[in-house]
């Protein structure tokens, strides 16, 4: 984990007293103290003694590993007035975020060590939470070249992704998943066929058909899920599954899986929440790529987050300037931003009406992401480093009412009243967040 | 007519204020419909009248904002503010600052600092001018938004159905051609279908919109589909949506072959609309065009009515009184 995410270091002091502890992973679910000596977690029971530390009261709080966000857009270099390392990793504090990885589609693109290096040297010195950074798979994500994948994983990349754009070619994408096994790292995709979703504006159904806005089918994921599942399977090779969306895209995952293919796959909020129906508002901060599709859709993804076959929640945040998306629907860039409200929207939306348990949201927002990069995932566990979330599940906000850290804006939730608050993150033994 | 809710993008305010839009048939209820076509039938008579103009909207101020090229509609809603004694001005996106590169939003911003009464708009984006109520506090008309919407054509086919073929309720209209591309299509299938016709859409499969059968209406691919409407309403067959490698059809050749609108296709006595321009030749016969049952120059006429009853409706939130509104005029 180390050599892939960076950021502040730290050796906090702390004790969490009596707060419902949760760790999926290790089957804990019980009222318990936690005391925290210089970044590790030194103790775990009943009337832990403080030994002169920062107490924080945890009665009716539920203390659990921090959250892992897998999908982040840091827009760093290139377009900073959007998103900086030190904001992006300030919001992901906020949304009870101990390690974020971060996007290679910047300007310019990181594919190459040198980038590379200056976001990790930033990294050190600004990053709140610690942030891995992924580099692309292939040169300027053009889809022609493979980047040098050896040379970025010794660089310190986390990963590879052509995100933001499918790489189109099945041949290179062949090359890609047998060449990056040798870096140990994993390969992570958007599944887009471009001459389907061509210049899609939103999910393709009734209600592109009634709002007249270009239809982008879910066909046009699928039929690259089922590309990418083939080759994976056939390369013998690990793969990850970004921003899933249709129905039939978790259905190949689940054969796939059943088959013995190593893949992973991630829903985001929006898409386990929201449906193309809210797109009748023409809010641009409603239109992202994947669009949100539609009922059936969404449930698929519930369904598939609540057995595991989709065992990553990730938030694709995609920070965008306000006057990028302050205009008509169909110019508007495609992203919303989601690290200060995954929680709560999931509490809010999932956890509330009883579609998913809150150990197994706080199971896939943590221990699921950091396994499908092959990241440590963050524990509760003596001699483990502090990687804590500390939420209040029945506090009410309302989003956008104490500004965003980050330095856009552009929420599909603003204005919205939800529950759950983050009150306290520490990161890599740091706090980095209390509220 | 209802209140649009649009979520504000910055924090909502604690209640904004009801406005009153047309965006969209949608924001309409069968009486609103009833109603504005009451309005446009007073006004028609009124324009029977040596003396045309109306006082009603005198003081008020409309602001024509056009992105995209238009006759008929640009100069049927400035005749119409005007025959209602409204101030007008008319913004065409070609030199003006749009040309320079400013955004939607400023030009609105802009606009709206003269305090417009009604802003009509027509954009090439969907959502431009649910964008424009968003950012000012005018009653917003929407003239045409992309594929989305048309509201006053739609209100005006209905006027003109029933004028010239009687009630709307119980009709079977036909819609032919490309739906896809069509936000006339699309006002007219949510108009025609509040009114309790019974709509079918006939086309080649790629122009119609998957799914469109959840608004309410049939869809065929057989141009036969037409032989039992009362109405049959013919759209515009967009050229530049039919270029090379788009293949939603073969040819506009293959098209005219297989959906074109001719005498041989029709009975007696079936009615046939276009919201026009039109392609004769290539969705329509000029013979046609030409018909005794072409009602295409009688919709031009109508949409001058129905957009005086749309303004009028907007700015006086009640059915129009044209016998008090005469007496002051005479006065």
């Amino acid at each position: 984990m180390a050599e892939i995410l960076h950021g502040k270091a730290g050796n906090d002091d702390l004790v969490v007293r009596s707060a419902r502890v949760i760790d999926p992973a290790q089957g804990i679910d019980e009222l318990l103290d936690v005391r925290v000596d210089r970044g590790v977690i030194t103790d775990i029971g009943l009337n832990v003694s403080p030994n002169g530390h920062r107490v924080v009261e945890g009665r009716g709080l539920v203390l659990a590993p921090a959250f892992v966000d897998p999908h982040v857009h840091l827009r760093t270099p290139g377009r900073e007035d959007e998103e900086t390392i030190a904001s992006g990793t300030a919001a992901a504090a906020a949304g009870g975020f101990c390690a974020i990885l971060a996007m290679p589609n910047t300007e310019p693109v990181v594919d190459s060590a040198a980038v590379l290096g200056s976001l990790i040297e930033t990294a050190r010195e600004e990053a709140e939470v610690p942030v891995g950074f992924l580099a692309a798979i292939t040169k300027g994500q053009r889809g022609e070249q493979l980047s040098e994948m050896a040379e970025l994983a010794d660089a310190g990349a986390a990963g590879f992704s052509d995100d933001g754009m499918p790489v189109v070619a099945p041949g290179l994408m062949r090359r890609a998943l047998q060449y990056h096994a040798i870096t140990g790292r994993r390969v992570a995709v958007h599944c887009e066929e471009p001459t389907l979703s061509r210049s899609g504006q939103m999910h393709e159904g009734p209600v592109s058909a009634e709002l007249g806005l270009a239809g982008y089918p879910s066909v046009a994921e699928s039929v690259m899920v089922g590309r990418d599942l083939a080759l994976a399977a056939h390369e013998g090779q690990a793969i990850h599954l970004l921003h899933l969306s249709a129905r039939e895209s978790v259905d190949e995952l689940r054969r796939a899986q059943a088959a013995g293919v190593r893949a992973t796959g991630e829903a985001t909020p929006h898409h386990l929440v929201l449906t193309d129906d809210a797109v009748r508002s023409l809010d641009p901060n409603l239109k992202m790529n994947p669009p949100l599709r539609g009922d059936d859709d969404r449930s698929a993804l519930v369904a598939g987050v609540r057995d595991g076959t989709i065992s990553v929640i990730a938030t694709d945040h995609a920070p965008h300037a306000a006057h990028e998306k302050d205009v008509p629907f169909e110019e508007a860039p495609f992203g919303v931003t989601g690290l200060e409200t995954a929680f709560a929207a999931l509490n809010t939306h999932l956890v509330g009406p009883g579609l998913l348990t809150l150990p197994t949201l706080l199971e896939r927002m943590s221990a699921g992401p950091a396994r499908a990069y092959g990241l440590e995932p963050p524990r509760i566990e003596k001699g483990a480093p502090a990687n804590l979330v500390l939420l209040d599940p029945d506090a009410a906000w309302r989003v956008g009412e104490g500004g965003f850290r980050s330095r856009s804006r552009n929420s599909w939730l603003l204005g919205e009243t939800l529950r759950g608050k983050v009150r306290l993150t520490v990161a890599a033994g740091r706090i980095a967040y209390a509220a | 007519m209802t209140v649009q809710l649009v979520r504000d993008d910055l924090l909502p305010p604690s209640d904004p204020p009801p406005r009153r839009h047309l965006i969209s048939i949608g924001d309409l209820t069968c009486e609103d419909v009833t109603r504005l076509l009451a309005t446009a039938g007073s006004f028609e008579r009124s324009l029977e009248r040596e003396m045309k103009k109306l006082p009603t909207l005198r003081g008020r101020t409309v602001v024509n904002l056009f992105f995209e090229s238009s006759t008929r509609t640009s100069s049927s809603f400035e005749l119409a503010a005007k025959r209602l004694s409204a101030d007008v001005m008319s913004v065409k996106s070609s030199g003006s600052s749009v040309d320079k590169g400013e955004s939607l939003k400023d030009t609105a911003l802009t606009l709206a600092a003269y305090d417009p009464d009604v802003i009509v708009i027509r954009h090439p984006q969907i959502g431009a001018p649910t964008l424009v109520s968003r950012v000012t506090g005018a009653h917003v008309v929407n003239a045409g938004d992309g594929k989305h919407q048309h509201p006053t054509q739609a209100l005006l086919d209905l006027y003109t159905i029933g004028q010239n073929v009687g009630p709307v309720e119980g009709l079977h209209v036909a819609i032919v051609g490309d739906v896809l591309h069509s936000r006339v299509a699309r006002s007219n299938i949510q108009a025609l279908t509040l009114m309790g016709a019974r709509v079918t859409l006939v086309g080649p499969p790629a122009l119609i919109p998957r799914g469109i059968e959840a608004m309410g209406c049939e869809v065929s691919t057989d141009i036969a589909a037409i032989g039992s409407a009362d109405v049959v309403y013919v759209l515009r067959m967009q050229r530049e949506r039919m270029e090379a490698g788009e293949n939603y059809v073969p040819s506009l050749r293959e098209y005219t072959a297989r959906w074109g609108v001719t005498p041989a296709r029709l009975r007696p006595g079936q009615k046939v609309m276009h919201p026009g321009p039109m392609n004769r030749g290539v969705e329509i016969d000029p013979a046609v065009a030409d018909s005794v049952d072409a009602l295409i120059e009688t919709q031009v006429r109508a949409g001058l009515v129905v957009r005086m009853a749309v303004l009028y409706d907007l700015l006086t939130h009640g059915p129009v009184e044209i016998k008090a509104e005469a007496t002051e005029e005479v006065a």
